[in-house]
């Protein structure tokens, strides 16, 4: 069956936003032995996007109406590579951190202060995947809405799980900052109704014109999905609510929360505005990026705790991808700006997860996360160490990692722009990274010879750090496939005549 | 076109209370202000089309932005309950915290 635009019909795409849903409700019904199941449905669910991906990969972009109610009204659904690309790796971060909270939230795991509740962690944590795989599918600008905003309160849910006594203000915080950011988000769709009268992401493309009613919409939605993925001046509530989360939620929220607004913003920019932009307008963000990268890499090499300085490394790794608004608007750059944002999204996701299991085990393990006090921390987890030195050459932009490709692609994305200016942020970041990283280290390698005092640490959650860090490495030899396949259906790619994106 | 300028002047209201007043009730009160503020917008959209009814989609919209806001108002009430329970009671036990 032929949709209305001549994309091939499927219902694969309904069935793996559907599938976390039912399993949560399962999850709430029965609340016993909700870690074996949890895993099961992880395990479930990333067959199901398997099975999307191969048919994209196959039969090229996927398209479907939910219910076979058309275009207001009725819910699209849209797979393309982009977004086939972001559901996969949300798969893979989702599978390991399940492993490693089957562990960590398990009944009287020994070592470390008492943990969440796992009870409440299973359903929350496969309604926040639904509504990530909706808002990586959405087709039109108000489901992607709703799934932020569901989205938005269930990683709230998460974080107040911890039993940190900040955790609970960091969770308001973070809850009043989402909530802001996504009602501002909703205005701009309320706007862009009146001025198009239209809310599919492809027919919004051609409805626009450069009027006030844009561009004041251009600007709500773009300030409040900057606002969700913490660019710098709005980063404030992210440090707090990441570092205070339960181990593997800190994984979730840094690796794939903050991501999915930005990809959000991504596809906004570049697919509904990209023809009406003023110019200059994207040098702002690429400026804020920028600043993003200086200003979190100096908190994370001031932060006193282990989780606070991966969180403020989130908040540098975040200004990198926005510098695609300033790269990808200029003219021959805006294929290599994609690429490099897609697989810096990709790369930093595998890479924050691992780095933020390996910490989890650190804080299990000590029993606290102060860096200066974390000496022999090699002896007593060799396995995680290795994952958090191998996850941090990804971060640094070492070759040969995923993190390094997306770097380079970066780097000539700006090179072939002529952008000296953010060619040096790049550089000088990669070089901030390296300082925080090894700051770590240079107390965790220090050799204590009586041995560290510690309690021990599940097998399954060191390796689950150790098996994302790897895939970060992994990322980095495959990547021209990877990228070649993610482009699948990208407009973008083959950009028309006449828009600024020539 | 007067509703939806009084749409545009709630929430603009809405966001500065959120951004400005401390005490984090009256924030979660702001919010919902300024939500009503979009939905009022948002209503008002539908009279735009000149047809001899109005629009039904941005009723649609509306109707699922309500559902939104209230639940997460329900999790922010939730939240400051917790944080008012912690700040008069010193948490010695934290797991009698529920």
């Amino acid at each position: 069956m032929i949709g209305a635009d001549g994309i091939p019909y499927s219902p694969w795409p309904a069935f793996v936003v559907a599938a976390p849903l039912v399993a949560a409700c399962a999850m709430i019904v029965w609340r016993r032995g909700s870690a074996a199941f949890g895993v099961l449905c992880s395990l479930l669910v990333s067959g199901l996007v398997l099975a999307l991906a191969h048919q994209v990969f196959l039969l090229g972009p996927q398209h479907m109406e939910i219910g076979g109610w058309k275009a207001p009204l009725g819910i699209q659904l849209r797979a393309d590579g982009p977004a086939v690309g972001m559901l996969c790796i949300t798969a893979l971060v989702g599978v390991f951190a399940s492993l490693y909270a089957a562990a960590y939230f398990a009944p009287g795991a020994a070592g470390g202060a008492p943990h969440g509740d796992a009870s409440f962690f299973w359903p929350l944590w496969m309604i926040l995947w639904a509504a990530l795989n909706a808002l990586f599918l959405s087709a039109d600008i108000f489901n992607l809405y709703v799934a932020l905003e569901i989205v938005g309160l269930s990683s709230v849910t998460l974080v107040a799980l911890s039993h940190d006594k900040d955790a609970v203000p960091a969770a308001l915080r973070y809850l009043l900052v989402s909530l802001l950011g996504s009602l501002s988000y909703l205005m701009g769709v309320a706007l862009l109704y009146g001025a198009a009268g239209t809310l599919g992401v492809s027919s919004l493309a051609g409805a626009l014109t450069p009027a006030p009613f844009a561009y004041a919409a251009l600007s709500l939605m773009t300030a409040g999905l900057v606002m969700k993925s913490a660019l710098f001046p709005l980063h404030f509530w992210l440090p707090p609510a990441h570092a205070n989360a339960p181990a593997p939620v800190s994984a979730l929220l840094s690796a794939l929360v903050v991501e999915a607004s930005f990809y959000v913003l991504l596809r906004l920019w570049f697919e509904v505005f990209g023809g009406i932009l003023p110019a200059g307008a994207a040098l702002l963000p690429g400026l804020l990026g920028a600043a993003a990268i200086f200003w979190g890499s100096v908190q994370a090499l001031t932060a006193r705790r282990l989780k606070l300085l991966i969180a403020y490394s989130t908040v540098a790794q975040m200004g990198y991808l926005f510098l695609v608004f300033p790269l990808g608007t200029e003219p021959g750059a805006a294929g290599v700006a994609w690429n490099a944002a897609l697989y810096f999204i990709v790369a930093h996701a595998c890479a924050k997860a691992a780095v933020f299991l390996a910490a989890g085990n650190v804080l299990r393990a000590f029993g606290h996360d102060r860096i200066r006090e974390l000496r022999g921390a090699v002896q007593h987890l060799p396995v995680s160490m290795f994952a958090f030195g191998i996850a941090g050459v990804s971060l640094v932009g070492l070759p040969p990692s995923g993190g390094f490709i997306a770097k380079w692609l970066f780097l000539s994305a700006a090179l072939r722009g002529e952008r000296w200016g953010f060619v040096a942020v790049i550089l000088l970041g990669g070089f901030l990274a390296t300082a925080y990283i090894f700051r770590f280290f240079s107390h965790a390698f220090r050799y204590v010879p009586e041995g560290p005092r510690c309690g021990s640490v599940p097998r399954s959650m060191e390796w689950s750090a150790l098996a994302l860090a790897l895939f970060s490495i992994v990322l980095g030899l495959t990547a021209t496939p990877v990228l070649d396949w993610m482009q699948t259906g990208l407009a973008v790619m083959e950009p028309p005549e006449g828009g600024c994106l020539p | 076109m007067l509703y939806s300028l009084a749409g545009v002047v709630l929430f603009t209201l809405g966001l500065y209370g959120v951004v400005v007043v401390p005490h984090p009730l009256r924030k979660v009160l702001a919010f919902n202000v300024a939500g009503t503020g979009v939905f009022l917008f948002l209503t008002s959209m539908a009279h735009r089309v000149r047809a001899p009814f109005p629009d039904p989609v941005p009723h649609a919209m509306v109707l699922t932005g309500i559902v939104v806001a209230v639940s997460a108002t329900a999790l922010a009430l939730l939240l400051i309950c917790r944080l008012h329970e912690l700040s008069t009671r010193s948490p010695v036990n934290p797991d009698d915290r529920r």
